[in-house]
């Protein structure tokens, strides 16, 4: 029932920020198609512990594909040839025999390299930090029952709230914009009506804080949609658009 | 040790709850407590340690509130917390469907499904807040689901008879984290909140036998750095991982509690860790960790397994597929022996349940360590889409990872190690017994007892974060608002640094033939195989033997490729598996000691004759404490009793 | 209105609406190029009204301005984009399969445009309305094309490289239109998820009647210049 493959990896390796990079092939044999491509690595890595050499370095934590931590750039697809998961989803017998995978690191002005295939994403949280939430502090909330919400809204807000914040669309943007992670966020409060009270200053605020941080300029090739592992939608980005400009026509 | 004479009678252990009827403790607590003016707050410093549900939210409360908050985490971002990971929901006695839910019996239920091994008071201030936390996240902007009339929703969980949890698709703790997480993005751009991401604390600092600072690394240049602080707090979590295969995230670790408990912070209830029920079977010796599928699964999926063994012999065997098996032969083993409430009885009778058939032969799967949780009828009864719409995301997660369409064919599960009950112990303040320490979540011990009830894991987190530390902590702070910032550069600060640099010195001159993985895989099956599903005195000693051998294994035959002072994931690996031998043999310990069954922990030498836990009240109505004595000696077990005032214990029955 | 300018969806707007208003533009042009077919004085008369009066002049010096301001935007935006994108490239790269080609190659599709239109104004602007602002300063030039607008497209277009030229240009044309509309439209947050499919089905609409217009025009002459053996004199 186990199959197994025999594959080549072609693997970024850089000692550290400053450091130059290259790409290192290695082998690996018997891989069981029903492994994860994370635990693929994680053979990879044994073998090169075993060899006495130092392991890939590669970001990943809850393997379930919820967190956002895992990245990896295989193939020419953030997070790999399969639609709707994370690398930590991908699994082995998306691959065949023989097959030469070549793994890169998120590239993107504002997600620098730490070391081998790990980015700095902390970009993300400083676009979240500049206006990312509703501003309400701990207590004295009314009923949660107190404003009714058309179900239609609310599950249009929570699928624009899926976004993991792995950085995926600004990797697959030939453009290293950001906007379908601003977007998502932006949507999210924007239809609900507990957002809506700062809305305006929201879009200028994480807006702002995208362009500063040299992320690039939307051009609608919707590559980050398609790569998403959660499939958020292009249209939050006209979304963040519409209330982009409104805001700035009612300055 | 003026902290542990207040809290100690001989070895008796008191907890400083309030006194009044149970209704009124909390009310009274906040009536009465100390707190600290607007403009002292912004003169004391905390440290929060971890930016799950619990740190997040008491970091963006504390911040709030005006306090000068540092808040560290492990990831890349606060936001990567494994709280995101939790799918079915989160509980609150709102009573919106009218079905008689109630503060009382949310607490109620929380007590019995923890097996009558929680500490009262703290489980109804829990019930108390839980309502307040859904209308902070709603007013957050988390996005729960809501009926066409605009109002909330709710499902059923296990141990419950009502229907009394909130969700959000099957993400729920990644909308609640994510608010959390929102409202402390919000405090750190206001400046109340200094982030620290990829820094790892590596060791409390003591001053004057109280919880002055910490001592942590930063993952990306692998240097020891020095914080200092009026109070700490350990948000960090479960031990889960010291099975190696759990439902945790790679990186969840409990080495913050072990710290604290090398520090003089006791462990309560280690043994008390929780089997889920429904996960991914294990599928191969490469295997990292094990895949969880929403307890909320079990309100329209069936669980069963072939009447007869031939059946399940030949499923095994590849040559008959579950679907052709006949209704007549399947064996809905929940339903027949908890006929009340079914496929919904809490996680530890349905994990038990599920190791019990798997045992007598009925299991699925080429391993035979699985059973089926079939949809075929919620497809009859409601349509597929309505199953679609309600499991979407986690038939396709399932069908991501095991390559079966879980519309079609019945999906396969079995138990894993998923949450751990036990922890740091905290007072009714979250205090720890180490003055100035307080630790909240999951980390502490609290609210669960034995068994913790689906859903209430986010309800705790959150009524921790938001809700209960923020006052209980300024009850402490009050007096220290005439203490100044302290120096880093205190010898208390250079002696902890020291002990870890000397720590990793040593762990990187062993140089050994063993990666850490494959001594962690070591310690994971003997965890599994002794300290797991089903114990007895005599595997729980040759544990704590084998215990003392992969000790010795690994730190004789380590290797840590690279070097210490960078980025190595090897040695931060290493440290944390250092910690979790400990807390393994602690496990081990206290579960020899609790000669009882009750909620996850099961002594297969105290069970009825039909197969169900049987505590022994009398002798084990206790939390047992363990105080650490010193490297290479015996933990000191303590006692904090466990008197029911307001409950009258019972056997837990979920057959009528 | 500095937004338009330091902001990255600011920028986007003005390549939005230079461009809508561009199409606008090639619709009006197409549609006019149009009536040479049926009948060549009718457009002979529209080449007069759009001569060299003030108002055809504010319109071309309009038009002018939102093709410089188009293709000035293009290029910030691209170099933006291209150093946002990091100083290492990847490696391997493949294009998803819901993301049409144009929209990854709208500057080469652009700057293809951007070639043909000198030649066209060469062509066309040069010897027309130019010729005739000459006539007007005093010079002393040849009106016979400003007069005979429809003698002169057939006797261009009757030359095949010309014709080739042209429908190579309006090949380009058509990519860069098929994603240009919509995208304008979804830069200014006219869209959403149920107008999304709508949007790219009328860009493909728009863009194919304004370039079968175009190229009917080429086409017909081509044909009858191959029929009536002219050569190329243009």
């Amino acid at each position: 029932m186990d199959k197994t493959i025999n594959i080549k990896l072609k693997v970024w390796r850089q000692a550290g920020p400053k450091a130059k990079g290259a790409f290192e092939t290695y082998e690996l044999n018997n891989i069981s198609t029903d492994s994860s491509f994370l635990e693929m690595l994680d053979v990879l890595n044994e073998k090169l512990i075993s060899e006495h050499k130092e392991p890939v370095a590669f970001d990943h934590d809850c393997r379930e594909g919820i967190c956002g931590m895992c990245s990896l750039y295989i193939n020419g697809h953030p997070h790999g040839p399969d639609s709707g998961v994370t690398t930590c989803q991908l699994h082995m017998r998306k691959f065949h025999d023989g097959e030469t995978i070549t793994i890169e690191p998120w590239r993107s002005h504002a997600f620098p390299v730490i070391k081998d295939l790990m980015v700095d994403r902390r970009a993300y949280d400083k676009i979240m930090q500049a206006g990312g939430y509703i501003s309400v502090n701990t207590g004295g909330m009314p009923d949660a029952n107190a404003i009714p919400i058309a179900k239609k809204a609310a599950d249009e807000a929570m699928d624009a709230a899926s976004c993991i914040g792995c950085g995926a669309c600004a990797a697959a943007c030939k453009n290293g914009s950001a906007m379908l992670f601003v977007a998502a966020k932006v949507s999210q409060f924007a239809l609900l009506p507990q957002g809506k009270v700062e809305a305006a200053r929201r879009v200028k605020a994480m807006l702002g804080k995208m362009d500063e941080l040299g992320f690039g300029n939307c051009t609608n090739t919707g590559a980050c949609a398609a790569e998403c592992p959660k499939n958020v939608s292009l249209s939050n980005i006209a979304r963040l658009n519409r209330e982009f400009i409104c805001a700035k026509l009612k300055d | 040790m003026a902290r542990i004479d207040e809290l100690l009678k001989g070895d008796i252990i008191t907890a400083k709850i309030p006194e009044g009827p149970l209704a009124e403790k909390w009310t009274n607590y906040k009536a009465h407590q100390k707190l600290v003016n607007p403009a002292n707050k912004r003169r004391l410093d905390i440290i929060v340690v971890g930016t799950g549900l619990a740190g997040a939210s008491a970091a963006a409360s504390l911040g709030e509130l005006g306090f000068h908050v540092l808040n560290f985490c492990i990831q890349d971002s606060p936001r990567r917390a494994h709280s995101i990971a939790a799918q079915g929901g989160i509980n609150a006695a709102k009573n919106y469907q009218n079905d008689g839910d109630s503060v009382y019996r949310l607490f109620y239920d929380t007590i019995k499904g923890g097996d009558y091994r929680a500490r009262e008071a703290n489980v109804y201030r829990l019930a108390e807040v839980s309502n307040s936390i859904i209308d902070q996240c709603v007013a957050q902007g988390v996005p729960f689901a809501r009926e066409y009339g605009g109002l909330l929703d709710n499902r059923s969980f296990g141990g419950a008879q009502v229907s009394r949890t909130f969700y959000a698709k099957g993400q729920t703790g990644q909308q609640l984290l994510l608010g959390a997480y929102s409202a402390l993005s919000r405090q750190i751009h206001k400046g109340t909140v200094k982030m620290y991401t990829r820094y790892e604390m590596v060791d409390l600092v003591i001053i004057e036998g109280r919880a002055r600072g910490i001592i942590a690394r930063n993952l990306i240049t692998g240097e020891l750095e020095r914080f200092a602080a009026h109070a700490v707090v350990i948000g960090t979590g479960g031990y889960g991982n010291t099975f190696f295969l759990s439902t945790n995230a790679m990186a969840s670790n409990g080495s913050a509690a072990l710290q604290a408990y090398r520090k003089g912070a006791w462990f309560a209830n280690p043994c008390f860790a929780q089997i889920h029920p429904t996960c991914i079977p294990v599928h191969g010796t490469f295997q990292s960790k094990l895949t969880l599928m929403s307890e909320s699964l079990r309100n329209d999926g069936r669980i069963w397994v072939p009447k007869k063994k031939e059946d399940a012999e030949a499923i095994r065997a590849g040559k008959k597929k579950p679907t052709d098996i006949p209704d007549e032969d399947r064996d809905f083993y929940l339903e027949r022996r908890y006929p009340a409430f079914g496929n919904l009885v809490p996680r530890d009778v349905a994990s038990r349940a599920a190791k019990e058939r798997c045992d007598a032969g009925f299991g699925v799967n080429a391993t035979g360590l699985a059973v089926y949780l079939d949809f075929k009828y919620a497809i009859e009864r409601l349509g597929r889409d309505v199953v679609e719409a309600r499991y979407g995301n986690l038939f396709q997660m399932y069908e991501k990872i095991v390559d079966e369409n879980p519309y079609e064919t019945p999906m396969m599960i079995f138990p894993a190690i998923h949450y751990t009950m036990g922890g740091i112990w905290v007072d009714y303040e979250l205090q720890t017994s180490i003055q100035g320490l307080f630790c909240i979540g999951e980390a502490n011990f609290s609210d669960h007892g034995a068994n913790r009830l689906g859903a209430s894991a986010l309800m705790q987190g959150l009524a921790d974060g938001y809700f209960v530390l923020p006052y209980t902590i300024q009850n402490y702070l009050a007096d220290q608002i005439q203490v100044p910032r302290f120096s880093t550069d205190r010898p208390e600060f250079a002696e902890a640094e020291k002990a870890v640099n000397d720590k990793i010195d040593r762990l990187m001159k062993i140089q050994g033939s063993r990666s850490v993985d494959s001594i962690h895989r070591e310690l994971g099956l003997v965890m599994w195989e002794f300290v797991g599903m089903g114990r007895t005195a005599e595997g729980l000693k040759t544990a704590l033997e084998k215990i003392k051998e992969i000790r010795k294994t690994f730190w004789s035959e380590v290797y840590i490729p690279g070097r210490r002072n960078d980025l190595n994931v090897e040695l931060e690996k290493a440290l944390r598996l250092a910690d979790f031998i400990e807390i393994g043999e602690l496990m081990a310990r206290d579960a020899l000691l609790r000669e009882e069954s009750c909620g996850g922990h099961f002594r297969e030498e105290y069970q009825t004759p039909e197969g169900e836990a049987l505590r022994q009240d009398d002798k084990f109505s206790y939390v047992s404490c363990w105080q650490y004595e010193g490297e290479g000696k015996e933990p000191k077990l303590l006692k904090e009793p466990l008197d029911y005032e307001f409950v009258v214990r019972q056997t837990r029955n979920y057959k009528a | 209105m500095t937004w338009l300018s330091n902001s990255s969806v600011g920028r986007k707007v003005v390549m939005g609406v230079t461009g809508a208003a561009l199409v606008l533009f090639l619709l009006f042009h197409a549609t006019m190029n149009v009536v040479v077919i049926f009948s060549p004085e009718a457009y002979n008369a529209i080449c007069e009204f759009l001569g060299a009066n003030w108002y055809a002049l504010v319109g071309t010096l309009g038009l002018a301005f939102l093709v410089v301001v188009h293709i000035v935007y293009a290029f910030i935006l691209s170099v933006q984009n291209y150093r946002a994108r990091g100083k290492e490239r990847y490696a391997v790269t493949e294009r998803q399969k819901d993301v049409e080609w144009a929209s990854k190659n709208m500057l080469v599709l652009g700057i293809i445009i951007v070639c043909f239109i000198f030649l066209h104004l060469y062509n066309f602007w040069f010897k027309m309305q130019f010729v005739e602002l000459q006539h007007m300063a005093g010079a002393d030039v040849d009106l016979s094309r400003v007069t005979d607008g429809a003698g002169y497209v057939r006797e261009l277009f009757a030359c095949p490289v010309y014709a080739v030229l042209y429908l190579v240009w309006l090949a380009a044309l058509w990519f860069h239109l098929t994603h240009g509309v919509w995208s304008a439209m979804h830069t200014l947050g006219w869209n959403n998820s149920i107008w999304m499919p709508r949007w790219k089905c009328i860009s493909k609409i728009v863009a194919t009647i304004i370039v079968l217009m175009f190229a009917a025009v080429v086409v017909y002459y081509l044909f009858a210049g191959l029929c009536g053996g002219a050569a190329c004199a243009a």
